[in-house]
């Protein structure tokens, strides 16, 4: 179910400028990747252009190629929209719809999908919010709107929409950035439960964040400002931190810069 | 309040009366130009409201004048004498006619106008959108009267055709039958409201639309969806009271408008049960083409039939409120 990905020399730009350079790198199935950096250095572009939302601000589009398993997702012929049917996205701020019901919420993806019969989506909402650790704290009232919801428990609502429609991998955008700690250890705490079933990826500004759920972290960096972003390595988180080979991480993650 | 308690932006004097002033800004007026601004602001709402009063009040006196002196039913009548004695007047058809042109108005226009403050906002490319947009307020700027001159010496003959093929293929229905007779009847008069309604409600859902946060469009991509699916998960529901309001603002001008009304509509005192047949009338049409040669007496007949037209305004307004009220959580405004 979970997939890998496999991005080969892939460069993004907004308009003429050209936000990431030449990244490579493997994402392996059931894993969680973090990536780490100073802002500005292209993560978040990097994450949007694994489900193809890169193309969708104007003037964005990518050079390169994103393999998801055997399928390049920038091959012609390919449907953006079904890419992202296939990748699942998180954002920074939480973004339920707010003209929907809780329930509502999660089975929105499932509704683009195709017909369920009520019986099948009321099994797949539950399931997807018992994925998300969020049942028990709104089975009551799944028909209420979904920003009536804190904070915490929106953005656990975000990823059970997410994960309702079975993606084969999970891009976060800075889930807990918005989130106060308790919600953040919650958040943390699904993504451990969720690499069992999918292919993770997060960005985080949070280095213990990232050394705490990642299993693979990649460092970006500016080689100087108005320079493209590269990925300056990707390794074992636990090597990332102990002992990296890059001095530019090293000084990156000890603080020394950035 | 809170604004103005952080509007402290003076060079920060000695620390009691810093505490002072800010106790009186918390009040909202202490300096010279809040207080002007708050004179002003509160003046402009009690005088809004002043004439408002003034308005219904001068209405429900001279209807009542007129009423009490009816000898007829004054809502369900259907004849307008008042140069009779006793006179006998009532409003029936002129109601009828006036919801009846408003809502064939409604029924084109709303969906035109939100289909292409859609286009402009979501699927046109941007050095198109500009252009269209100033096309439309143009259309705002164009004179009722106007309106009234093309629509009766352009529309009117064009509309044979339609009205002719209505007839063949909808004429069972009894609502699209027509004799042969001139289109001069309520079909032509609501497709001639809806070209003019048309650029205000545009222009607000326009608005509207592109209001819609970012986040929530990037909420229903990254779930794979469409275009159109982005439009239907998300802009259309968080733009739905503003789309109501915008259609709201164009109701009110349809049912009021009177010069395009006059010249396009071949008025009779009485009800026709197809859209198509010439007849009928509206409060607006009737008040234009008999307050000049009316008596005393006819006039606060027609003020009479005016005080139905703003109460049905109001109602239709209070009804709309109350449909974005009953969604209030569910309509983005708290997310």
């Amino acid at each position: 179910m979970a997939k890998r990905i496999d991005v080969s020399g892939l460069t993004a730009y907004y308009g003429s400028h050209k936000a990431i350079e030449d990244i490579s790198m493997t994402v392996e199935p059931r894993s969680v990747t973090a990536f780490i950096g100073p802002s500005g250095c292209g993560k978040s572009t990097f994450l949007r252009t694994l489900n193809r939302m890169h193309e969708v601000t104007p003037g964005g589009r990518v050079e390169g190629k994103v393999l998801l398993d055997d399928e390049d997702l920038y091959g012609t012929g390919i449907d953006p929209v079904s890419v992202r049917r296939e990748v699942g996205m998180v954002f920074q701020r939480p973004n339920p719809f707010p003209t929907m019901s809780i329930f509502e919420n999660v089975a929105a993806g499932l509704r683009l999908n195709g017909n369920y019969k009520k019986s099948r989506l009321n099994d797949i909402v539950e399931k997807s919010l018992r994925g998300a650790n969020l049942w028990n704290e709104v089975k009551d009232r799944l028909n209420k709107p979904g920003s009536g919801l804190s904070g915490g428990q929106q953005q656990r609502l975000c990823i059970a929409r997410a994960i309702a429609v079975e993606p084969k991998v999970l891009l976060m955008d800075e889930p807990c950035s918005a989130l106060d700690p308790i919600s953040t250890l919650a958040i943390e705490d699904l993504i451990g439960e969720l690499k069992e079933r999918f292919t993770i990826v997060i960005v985080t500004h949070n280095m213990q964040q990232a050394a705490r759920v990642s299993d693979r972290t990649a460092f970006f960096n500016l080689a100087a400002v108005g320079q493209p972003g590269r990925l300056i390595e990707i390794d074992d988180t636990e090597r990332i931190f102990s002992n990296p080979s890059v001095q530019a991480t090293e000084d990156y993650i000890s603080g020394r810069f950035g | 309040m809170d604004i103005s308690t952080k509007q402290t932006d003076a060079p920060p004097p000695a620390p009691q009366p810093a505490l002072t002033e800010r106790k009186r800004d918390a009040r909202g007026a202490s300096r010279p130009g809040d207080r002007i601004f708050l004179g002003l602001s509160r003046g402009s709402g009690i005088l809004l409201l002043v004439i408002m009063a003034a308005i219904a009040v001068f209405l429900t006196y001279r209807a009542s004048l007129a009423i009490s002196k009816d000898h007829g039913n004054f809502l369900t009548t259907f004849e307008w004498n008042t140069n009779l004695t006793p006179p006998v007047f009532g409003i029936a058809v002129l109601a009828f006619g006036t919801v009846v042109s408003s809502i064939v108005a409604m029924a084109i226009a709303v969906p035109v106008a939100v289909a292409i403050a859609l286009f402009l906002t979501h699927y046109a490319p941007r050095r198109l959108s500009g252009p269209i947009a100033y096309v439309i307020d143009l259309l705002a700027a164009v004179p009722s009267i106007v309106y009234g001159l093309w629509g009766a010496l352009v529309l009117v003959p064009h509309m044979q055709g339609l009205y002719g093929w209505l007839d063949d293929y909808l004429g069972w229905t009894g609502l699209f039958s027509w004799d042969g007779g001139a289109p001069r009847a309520m079909l032509t008069v609501g497709i001639l409201l809806a070209i003019m309604i048309l650029p205000i409600i545009t222009n607000v859902s326009r608005e509207v639309f592109r209001q819609v946060p970012r986040m929530h469009e990037e909420a229903a991509l990254a779930l794979g969806a469409t275009r159109w699916e982005v439009v239907r998960m998300s802009v259309l529901p968080f733009g739905r009271s503003g789309v109501i309001s915008a259609s709201m603002l164009g109701l009110g001008r349809a049912l009021g408008e009177t010069m395009a009304v006059a010249t396009v509509l071949s008025p009779s005192y009485d009800i026709q049960a197809s859209l198509l047949d010439p007849g009928g009338g509206t409060f607006a049409q009737n008040i234009a083409s008999k307050f000049g040669e009316a008596t005393d007496q006819g006039r606060d007949a027609l003020i009479a039939s005016g005080l139905v037209l703003f109460v049905i305004t109001l109602l239709v307004n209070g009804a709309a409120r109350a449909i974005i009220a009953r969604r209030k959580e569910y309509s983005g405004a708290n997310a």
